[in-house]
């Protein structure tokens, strides 16, 4: 993190200051996509979406590449984008663990329950 | 997208926190009573049923878990996949630490505490790695060791002729 200038982190922190620029990271650590991708995804008109995507980018945490009329959106190279995306593919291993680990719960306290509580604590 | 997690209560998030370059730390808060929690953590019957949920794309075919200080655990995938390691330490109802050694001399320590708070639970796990390259080459472990693996597999696999393959 000491390499960043005191600009590029300014305008990263405002680039994740957005809970849509952050829900569109989200989504490009997930796959590509393409600016109308992410218009429909996130519900909102082209023009809105390219000035979210075109925040980003300057932050460096996208980069954009237009091949014939679609412009395809992915996760920038540098170390924030990585770094996001990293962690949350972290969090979807766990978070799908741990609501199954709550199935699990409420089954052993239904069981407590019908078992009478013979053991209480 | 992330539809599917508005059923789940706000408070019952799983958050994720670089604590350090080698440190990740996850929270979670469960509606059950602590001694509840780490029975589903350190019983093998009920920790199988969790630990490997369907989006993992893997099967759980054995699993072998001593949880006391300095007993050891095997979980294993199929195909000489395994997961192993020990147990440094276990105090019931409160805190379960272990090593995952499959990963070698890059392997992590893992602690987790349960913290019971007016019926509920506190779950901290964290994940300490011996570096930040283990760390970062870690990624969501299993999840990448399994495609690793499965790579591996890949010609065995089509030449048994079985559907497999599928991380």
């Amino acid at each position: 993190m000491v390499q960043y200038t005191q600009s590029h982190f300014n305008a990263s922190f405002a680039a994740l200051s957005d809970v849509t620029r952050r829900g569109v990271l989200e989504q490009l650590a997930r796959a590509d996509a393409s600016i109308t991708d992410l218009a429909e995804k996130f519900q909102m008109t082209l023009t809105g979406m390219k000035k979210h995507v075109g925040v980003l980018e300057q932050a460096g945490l996208v980069t954009t590449e237009k091949i014939g009329r679609v412009r395809t959106c992915r996760l920038g190279e540098c170390r924030l984008a990585e770094e996001a995306a990293w962690i949350d593919r972290y969090r979807q291993l766990w978070d799908a663990r741990f609501n199954e680990l709550d199935k699990v719960l409420e089954e052993m306290k239904r069981k407590e329950k019908s078992d009478g509580r013979r053991k209480k604590k | 997208m992330d539809a599917g997690r508005k059923s789940e209560p706000m408070s019952n998030r799983t958050t994720v926190v670089k604590k350090s370059e080698r440190e990740v730390v996850v929270t979670r808060s469960f509606d059950a009573p602590a001694r509840l929690v780490f029975e589903a953590w350190s019983k093998p019957e009920l920790f199988k049923r969790w630990w490997v949920p369907k989006s993992l794309g893997m099967t759980l075919h054995s699993c072998e878990m001593d949880v006391r200080t300095g007993g050891k655990y095997r979980l294993g995938f199929g195909g000489g996949m395994d997961f192993f390691g020990r147990y440094l330490e276990v105090t019931p109802h409160s805190k379960i630490v272990w090593t995952n050694e499959e990963g070698g001399e890059n392997g992590s320590v893992t602690t987790v505490t349960f913290e019971e708070k007016g019926g509920k639970t506190l779950l901290v796990m964290s994940e300490l790695y011996p570096s930040k390259e283990a760390l970062d080459a870690a990624g969501t472990g299993a999840q990448d060791a399994t495609h690793e693996t499965f790579a591996q597999l890949d010609e065995l696999l089509v030449a048994l002729g079985t559907s497999g393959g599928r991380p």
